[in-house]
C-alpha cells in the first residue's frame, strides 16, 4: 500500500462536476444506509422490543373504542380508521427518539468522525434520515401483520403497499431529523429524553391518528392542519383504506411530508456542526 | 499567502491562527509548517489549545483569524478539499462498537467515495497494515483498547491521506497498548511516508515519536523545533523535554486543564479500559 505523501499543492484545486458530485452523494446516502442495517443485523433487540407498543395500540386500545362506537369514521370500522394512525404513530415513536443515538455519538467521537470526511452535511443528515426509515418499515411490517391477523380490512394491493413504503420513509426521515435538529440543540439525553416526550404526545394527539379532525374542538383542528403527523396518516389512509374519507388528495400529503423533511434536512445540516464541539 | 513561503513538500502550513470563544483565546497566532515526511507533535498541557488547533486544521472548527492550507488546499476556501486529503483520529472515541472492525473502515471507504470494485481491498490493507486483519470481523466491542485505537488509526488511513492527525493518541492506554501503537506511528512515518500532526502531553510521547515539536502554553506557540535542538538550547547537559518543556512554559505540563478537560481524559480512559 502506498500513500502518496502529498497530493501537488494547488494543482488538484479542479471541483468535481455537479454529475460527479451527485453521483457520489447517491453512493454515500447508500453506504449510510447500508451501514445502519449492519447494525440493526447485529442487535435487532430495539426494533423486536418497539413492536410490543403498536401491539397495544391496536389489540386493546382499538378492540376496546371499537365496541364503544364512540367515534365516528364514516363508511369504515373504528379499527380500519385506527390502523393507518397507529402505522404512522409508531414510525414517529420510533423516529422521535433516532436523535438519542446521535447524542451518544456525540458523546463518543463519531459524529467528529463523519464531520471530517468529505460527504457534505445535507447528504450525512440525509443519510440518517433515510436510515431510520429502515426502523419504521420493520415498525410498519409489525403493525400491518397485526391488522391482518385482527382481520381488519384493508387494501394490500402492491401499488398501495409500494406507495405505504414511500409514505412511511418519508414519514420516518421527517421525524428522525427533528430529533436530530433537537439532539444537536441540546446536549444531554437526559434533556433530549425530556424534550422528546414534550414533543411526542401533542404531536400524536393533535392529529388525526386516533380520532377524525371533525370532532375535534375548533381551536385544535388548525393545530392539526399544521401537524405533520396529519398528513402521514391522511397518506396511509388513502392507500390502506381507498373508500375512506380522505382530507387532502395524496399528491398533496406526499408533497408536504417531502417539503418538510427538505426543509428540516437543511436546517439539521447547518446545525450538525455543532455535534463536533 | 504565497504559497511560495512555505518550505517545499509543506503539508501543512498555519499562519496566525486564533480561535476566540467569546472573550477566551483558546489559540493566539499560531503558526508552523510541517512537511510530507514528518511527524509534528503539538505538546502542552489540558486546556493549552491542542485540541483546538487540531480542529481548525481538519475543518471543524472556523478560526477567528488566520490561514492554513492543509494538503495544498485553504482551510477557508475549500474546507471539502481538505478533508479529503486528510485523516483525523480525535481524542473522544471514533469507532462503532455496535459493528465490526471492517464494517467501521467500510462506512468510511464508501464515504469517501473510494469505488465499490476497490472498498474491499483497500479496507484489507487498512487493516493489515495496523495488524487487525485477523479481527476483522469481530464487533469492535469486544475489542481492547489499544485495538480500538489502531482501528480508528486504520479508518483514517482508508482513503490514503496525505496527512494524518492524530488528537492524543495514547491518552487512556495501558503501558503495553501505548508501545503496540507507537511502534505502529513509527512504522507508518518510516515506510508510508505519511505526514503526521499529533497533539500529546505525554513528554515520554513527544521524545520518542515527533521529528519537531511545538510546544504550546495557554494558547501560543512558544516554541518549535526538533526534541534534540530544543534541549540543546538549554545549554545544559542531558536536558529532558520536561526541562525544556518548564523553561518555555514557566510551569509543569500537569499543572494545566480544567474540570472539563480532565473529565473528557477520564472518559475516554474509562471507555478504552
Amino acid at each position: 500500500m502506498s500513500l502518496p505523501v502529498s497530493s501537488d499543492p494547488g494543482a488538484g484545486a479542479a471541483r468535481p462536476s455537479v454529475a460527479r458530485r451527485l453521483e457520489e452523494a447517491a453512493g454515500q446516502l447508500a453506504v449510510l444506509v447500508g451501514y445502519e442495517a449492519r447494525k440493526l443485523a447485529h442487535d435487532p433487540t430495539e426494533l423486536l422490543l418497539r413492536a410490543v407498543q403498536p401491539a397495544l395500540w391496536l389489540v386493546v386500545f382499538g378492540s376496546v373504542f371499537s365496541v364503544l362506537h364512540a367515534i365516528p369514521t364514516g363508511s369504515v370500522s373504528y379499527l380500519q380508521f385506527l390502523t393507518p394512525g397507529i402505522l404512522a404513530q409508531s414510525v414517529l415513536f420510533i423516529a422521535i427518539f433516532y436523535g438519542i443515538a446521535s447524542i451518544r455519538e456525540r458523546e463518543l467521537g463519531i459524529i467528529t468522525k463523519f464531520l471530517v470526511s468529505p460527504a457534505p452535511r445535507t447528504v450525512l443528515v440525509a443519510g440518517r434520515g433515510l436510515s431510520a426509515s429502515l426502523r419504521g418499515l420493520s415498525q410498519a411490517t409489525v403493525v400491518i401483520l397485526l391488522a391482518v391477523g385482527l382481520s381488519v380490512p384493508l387494501s394490500l394491493s402492491l401499488p398501495a403497499l409500494l406507495g405505504v413504503v414511500v409514505a412511511i420513509v418519508l414519514g420516518s426521515a421527517l421525524f428522525s431529523t427533528l430529533s436530530m435538529i433537537i439532539a444537536s440543540l441540546v446536549r444531554t439525553q437526559e434533556k433530549f429524553l425530556g424534550i422528546g416526550q414534550l414533543v411526542t404526545m401533542p404531536l400524536f394527539f393533535a392529529s388525526n391518528a386516533i380520532y377524525p379532525l371533525s370532532i375535534m374542538p375548533s381551536w385544535l383542528r388548525p393545530v392539526a392542519l399544521a401537524n405533520p403527523l396529519t398528513y402521514l396518516v391522511d397518506a396511509l389512509r388513502i392507500l390502506l383504506l381507498p373508500h375512506a374519507s380522505s382530507l387532502f388528495p395524496l399528491g398533496v400529503d406526499l408533497g408536504v411530508l417531502v417539503g418538510v423533511t427538505v426543509l428540516l434536512t437543511f436546517v439539521c445540516a447547518a446545525l450538525y456542526p455543532r455535534m463536533a464541539q | 499567502m504565497r504559497s511560495s513561503e512555505a518550505p517545499p513538500g509543506a503539508v501543512v502550513e498555519a499562519r496566525g491562527l486564533t480561535r476566540e470563544f467569546g472573550s477566551f483565546t483558546a489559540v493566539d497566532q499560531v503558526g508552523f509548517e510541517v512537511t510530507g515526511d514528518q511527524v509534528f507533535g503539538l505538546l502542552g498541557p489540558n486546556g493549552a489549545g491542542k485540541t483546538t488547533t487540531i480542529k481548525m486544521l481538519t475543518t471543524l472548527l472556523r478560526p477567528s483569524r488566520g490561514r492554513a492550507r492543509v494538503a495544498g488546499f485553504d482551510l477557508e476556501e475549500a474546507p471539502a478539499e481538505v478533508r479529503r486529503h486528510i485523516g483525523y483520529v480525535p481524542q473522544l472515541i471514533s469507532a462503532d462498537a455496535q459493528v465490526t472492525g471492517y464494517e467501521n473502515l467500510w462506512v468510511s471507504a464508501g464515504l469517501y467515495s473510494i469505488p465499490r470494485a476497490r472498498r474491499r481491498e483497500r479496507v484489507t490493507e487498512a487493516l493489515a497494515l495496523l495488524g487487525l486483519g485477523g479481527v476483522a470481523d469481530q464487533l469492535v466491542k469486544n475489542y481492547s483498547g489499544g485495538m480500538i485505537r489502531r482501528l480508528e488509526i486504520a479508518q483514517a488511513l482508508v482513503h490514503r491521506p496525505s496527512v494524518l492527525f492524530l488528537d492524543e493518541p495514547t491518552v487512556g492506554l495501558d503501558p503495553v497498548a501505548r508501545e503496540a501503537v507507537w511502534e505502529q506511528i513509527d512504522r507508518l512515518k518510516r515506510t508510508y511516508g505519511t505526514a503526521i500532526v499529533l497533539t500529546t502531553h505525554y513528554m515520554e510521547e513527544a521524545d520518542r515519536l515527533c521529528d519537531r515539536i511545538g510546544i504550546l502554553h495557554r494558547g501560543q506557540l512558544v516554541a518549535v523545533g526538533a526534541p534534540a535542538e530544543l534541549k540543546a538550547q538549554l545549554g545544559k547537559e542531558n536536558a529532558t523535554l520536561q526541562e525544556v518543556f518548564v523553561h518555555y512554559a514557566g510551569e509543569e505540563v500537569e499543572l494545566g486543564g480544567s474540570y472539563r478537560d480532565a473529565g473528557r481524559t477520564r472518559r475516554v480512559a474509562a471507555r478504552l479500559e
